[in-house]
């Protein structure tokens, strides 16, 4: 135990000496009450501290303890369903002991202690086995199935594993070496978990919803970002992936945001049920909260927590989602710390390393082939919205995000204002994951899914120029191509790209119903096209079929497959054509 | 707030900066203690501990460091961070920004005490807001609806009338709920004009007794306004949570008391964020704002109605951005509507509720009013395009709709939104909004359900003649 004096006190930032042996990051208890921080600088014999909870009313000379450990993340069944803040004490917890208000020093284990899980191993007595090796499992919810891995630096023959109830503190069990495998074991987040090999992805990452699934889908193993002024949509958004996207894993950071928003998914959360499974969202969803109003310095460390739980379930071979709402609440607390620390700044007073932190956190996703003997797969695919100051996307957290993350999705304050919704930028959102999933889109929903697209896209570009044309010579002027071409365009945008996130239906949309949804609509555009200089332009608008296309979405899922093929067949040529020239 | 009876004199100081005193050989001192200082001539004013080291201390002096010198001045230090003493006496009356009674009626006895800085609302104990507050404003109450715990500032400009807008939602949730919902209300650097016309109001409309004012003028210290707002919020933390009232709060103006942190910022000389603000603007106005909401299983609630200035109408101020990222959505007042005489000059179009899902519907509104919300939004959001549109090809190419929905847009601002001072019900409000839909054909109704149409639109207008 190293135990040393408070030396001066500046917000989140302590100052200590006489810590002789401390070494960068390891965990300290400050002051009296024992207030959590984190060595950040050890400079002579002064240290500075981030502390985790507000500094108030500390003194200079109060103790400083540490033994020399770093924040370990605990890990183990029983984290799902599970609220924690920054440095993973359960919320539940502390309310407890705290009341409604958090109130300084409470601490709380995170995983139950006296919860006894039902452990079913997969090895024999006189097997080998290393580190990452599955030994046996617990049913951690109805759907999830936790394996026990052999941590790191263990190795050896079993020679004692049992079947039965364990809590997760009791060995499940023994090695020839004496080790002891345990079901919690212990991580330093900010070290990535190690892995066999990273791979590349070919499988996307379905959300359900048209625009990210059509336009600019994220592989199993990516990361997007989701830029966005205030008001346009982020945390819906982020809602809505964390909702519907088919990981088997969710986890959530709330880093800097409102109190609110947290409260909103665990109210919903409970009662919406996994699209796949059947079973409520949260049984598969891990939260980490630190509010706005939470300290600083825990909210700089949720990033790490939410991705080392992320990286954990990965491990088992879990496709593991994490959503990080916002990482630039996270890039501000580590502007704070760094400001205190009277570093010298870079750009808008960032601290240098920025662009590395940014780098090194979105390059813990990834597909990959887990440590182990039986080379599973897992992947994390890491989701962080980012809240440029003004919406200026040229701000040093949304560009350093940018030159790592695979997808853009840029969210449009205009959008927003026009209430479409996801307000994501179809003309400068971008994917990079495209051609790696050429391929399994074509197999898994349709050969013409990519060239659909496409012709999608395009009809969203022409529509552009075209638009800035009317705006100096007025719709009128048009010919009818281009009128139409307007026409189905506003239809793209308004009854595909829209998505109303709050109706029953609406919410989640199958990648199938997307395809054929686009080919509804493309379907109708050629109907319309032959038409051209048959019929006046203002019959072409009173056909059917407009108003069809814009019901479209609201069709029950479960309908898809009765409702759509003979929909498409009705919007093409032959029937239609024939009725209004008649 | 009273110094203790017995304590240590410190005269060591060593420089004053700003609103900033240095002291050395100091020990004992805590980190967000209460300090008082006397100067030479006797005045006492009130500091903070901003910075406690081994040989030095850093005091903020709300009152401003004017008149302190070296020698003669005299620092005490309380033993304890700042604290505001509450009691429900507290109704009724004035004080200043530092919590010192403004109206000459005494002292408030208090019946506890807490720390002005709060502590953050566990989330796992917060009740999602779901109540409805009526304002008697439609483009409030239809538009973006205001619920019970949320936080939604308004963004003005210079010369817009947010105060009388505010002062108006005061007078009228209080009346709404029967005297039911209390407001505390906090003025930073306002002027004395404003201190007039708010106190006026309140009194004359029989307000003032549901509420507490805390005043900083301009001509107040500048820094004692990093204390007003909390010390407003912990005063109605103690309404709401203690004794089970609802709770509006109002903040005018916070870009004077960001104004203040920067100050400070400075005189400490830190690394200065966008414009000059300190890195942790964001982390401090959070602080503030997220001091709204209910607990679950708990009476009481505190809204927050925070008026925040655009200097020179500029949305990507540094302030007015961060609010707009910790708040829940925005009512914005529009110059433009307010040079064409309208009042109150709210602009929907980027006005937005993020909580007004959770206190609209059937048996909290009606079971319309999402759907109108959203109709009337659209077209507004239309006409406005259609009036740009013709500024410059003139309105001799437009079509049948378009013309229809220009009409539209019109009656919208002038009958919808323009509705002065007098309060509508949410009823009337949703009725005048099916009114002003009846203007433009029904196939341009896209966003409501066919069966609210049948049972809203009035039948008359319904197929309007072009």
């Amino acid at each position: 135990m190293i135990i040393g004096k408070i030396s001066r006190i500046s917000g989140p930032v302590v100052n200590a000496r006489g810590m002789e042996g401390i070494k960068i990051r390891d965990l300290v208890r400050v002051g009296e009450l024992g207030l959590v921080g984190e060595v950040i600088e050890v400079k002579g014999d002064q240290i500075s501290i981030q502390v985790y909870e507000e500094t108030d009313g500390l003194r200079v000379g109060e103790p400083v303890k540490s033994d020399g450990k770093p924040f370990l993340a605990e890990l183990g069944p029983g984290l799902l369903g599970m609220i924690y803040d920054g440095i993973q004490r359960p919320l539940e917890v502390i309310r407890d002991q705290t009341g409604a208000f958090i109130a300084r020093g409470a601490s709380g284990d995170p995983l139950h202690r006296g919860k006894r899980w039902h452990f079913v191993p997969t090895v024999k007595v006189g097997e080998p086995v290393a580190h990452g090796d599955v030994i046996g499992w617990v049913q951690e919810t109805p759907a999830i199935r936790h394996k026990i891995l052999v941590p790191e630096g263990v190795a050896g023959k079993i020679v004692k594993i049992k079947e039965g109830d364990y809590t997760v503190e009791e060995p499940v069990a023994e090695l020839d070496t004496g080790q002891k495998i345990f079901m919690k074991q212990l991580w330093p987040i900010r070290r990535p978990r190690p892995i066999a090999q990273k791979i590349t992805a070919g499988v996307p990452l379905i959300t359900g919803q048209r625009i990210f699934d059509v336009f600019f889908p994220v592989t199993k193993g990516g990361s997007a970002i989701v830029p966005g002024p205030f008001g346009s949509g982020k945390t819906v958004t982020q809602q809505a992936l964390a909702k519907w996207s088919d990981a088997d894993i969710v986890v959530y950071i709330g880093c800097g945001e409102r109190g609110n928003e947290m409260t909103e998914v665990l109210t919903e959360f409970p009662h919406l049920e996994d699209p796949r499974t059947g079973q409520p969202l949260m049984n598969r969803t891990v939260l980490i909260a630190n509010t706005s109003n939470m300290p600083v310095a825990a909210r700089e460390t949720s990033i790490y927590t939410g991705i080392t739980i992320a990286e954990y379930y990965r491990d088992m071979g879990y496709d593991v989602a994490l959503m990080a709402d916002s990482t630039s609440r996270w890039a501000e607390a580590l502007r704070e710390i760094s400001g205190r620390l009277e570093e010298m700044p870079g750009e808008e007073g960032y601290p240098p390393y920025l662009a590395s932190r940014i780098a090194e956190f979105y390059e813990r996703a990834g597909r990959v082939i887990c440590l182990g003997s039986d080379k599973r797969q897992g992947s994390v695919t890491v989701i962080g919205a980012v809240s440029p100051p003004g919406g200026d996307f040229s701000e040093p957290v949304t560009q350093n995000s940018l030159r790592i993350a695979g997808a853009f999705w840029g969210l449009d304050a205009r959008l927003a204002y026009s209430r479409h919704f996801p307000a994501i930028n179809w003309l400068t959102s971008y994917s990079l994951y495209l051609d790696a999933l050429q391929d399994w889109y074509k197999r898994e929903i349709g050969p013409d899914f990519i060239q659909m697209r496409q012709e999608l896209l395009e009809i969203l570009q022409k529509e552009d120029e075209l638009k800035k044309i009317v705006q100096l010579v007025g719709r009128e002027s048009l010919s009818e191509p281009d009128k139409l071409l307007l026409d189905i365009a506003r239809t793209v945008r308004d009854d595909f790209l829209r998505q109303n996130a709050f109706h029953e239906v609406d919410a989640y949309c199958p990648l199938k119903k997307q395809y054929y949804m686009m080919q509804a609509i493309l379907a109708f555009y050629k109907t319309c096209q032959g038409l051209l200089g048959k019929i006046p332009y203002e019959e072409i608008l009173k056909l059917p079929g407009w108003e069809q296309l814009s019901k479209m979405r609201y069709v029950p899922n479960d309908q898809t497959e009765s409702y759509f093929p003979g929909f498409i067949r009705e919007l093409s040529a032959a029937s239609m054509t024939k009725e209004v020239v008649a | 707030m009273s110094t203790p009876l017995y304590a240590k004199a410190h005269r060591t100081i060593t420089e004053i900066k700003g609103p900033l005193v240095f002291l050395q050989n100091v020990s004992d001192v805590r980190y967000g203690e209460r300090v008082t200082l006397v100067d030479s001539a006797g005045h006492r004013k009130s500091g903070q501990v901003l910075e406690v080291g081994e040989d030095l201390v850093v005091v903020q002096v709300f009152e401003g460091s004017d008149g302190l010198d070296k020698k003669g001045t005299a620092v005490f230090f309380s033993g304890d961070v700042v604290k505001l003493g509450l009691s429900e006496d507290m109704l009724g009356r004035v004080f200043d920004g530092s919590g010192n009674p403004r109206d000459g009626l005494g002292d408030v006895l208090p019946e506890t005490e807490r720390p002005i800085t709060g502590s953050p609302l566990n989330p796992v104990c917060r009740q999602q807001p779901f109540e409805f507050i009526e304002t008697g404003i439609s483009a409030i109450d239809l538009m973006n609806t205001l619920v019970k715990g949320q936080k939604l500032p308004i963004f003005t400009g210079a010369g817009l009338p947010a105060n009388r807008v505010a002062v108006q939602i005061a007078r009228q949730v209080i009346r709404q709920s029967k005297e039911e919902l209390i407001v505390v209300f906090a003025g930073m650097g306002i002027t004395s004009r404003e201190y007039s016309y708010f106190y006026k109001e309140f009194q004359d409309s029989g307000a003032l007794a549901n509420s507490v004012l805390f005043l900083n003028l301009a001509d107040d210290p500048t820094i004692e306004r990093i204390l007003t707002p909390r010390l407003a919020l912990t005063t109605a933390e103690y309404f709401a949570f203690d004794k089970g009232r609802d709770v509006l709060v109002i903040l005018t103006d916070m870009l004077n008391y960001a104004n203040a942190l920067r100050e400070i910022s400075s005189a400490r000389e830190e690394i200065p964020g966008r414009r000059g603000y300190p890195g942790y603007l964001y982390t401090d106005l959070a602080t503030n704002y997220e001091r709204a909401g209910i607990i679950k299983g708990q009476k009481g609630s505190v809204t927050q109605l925070p008026i925040v200035t655009m200097p020179n109408d500029d949305i990507t101020h540094p302030v007015i951005d961060l609010t707009g990222y910790i708040t829940e959505g925005q009512i914005i007042l529009s110059r433009d509507l307010d040079r064409r005489g309208i009042y109150p000059p709210i602009n929907p179009l980027p006005s937005l509720s993020r909580l007004m899902n959770l206190g609209i519907g059937k048996g909290k509104t009606r079971e319309d009013h999402r759907q109108l919300q959203d109709q009337l939004y659209a077209l507004y959001a239309q006409g406005k395009e259609i009036e740009k549109l013709t500024a410059i090809i003139g309105s001799a190419g437009l079509g049948t709709t378009e013309r229809q929905i220009l009409r539209f847009t019109e009656r919208f601002e002038r009958e919808f939104i323009n509705q002065g001072e007098q309060p509508r019900t949410i009823q009337e409000s949703l009725n005048l909004g099916w009114e002003l839909l009846s203007e433009v054909s029904r196939s341009e109704l896209r966003r409501v359900e066919d069966k609210y149409i049948d049972q809203y639109l009035p039948k008359k207008a319904a197929a309007a003649p072009s």
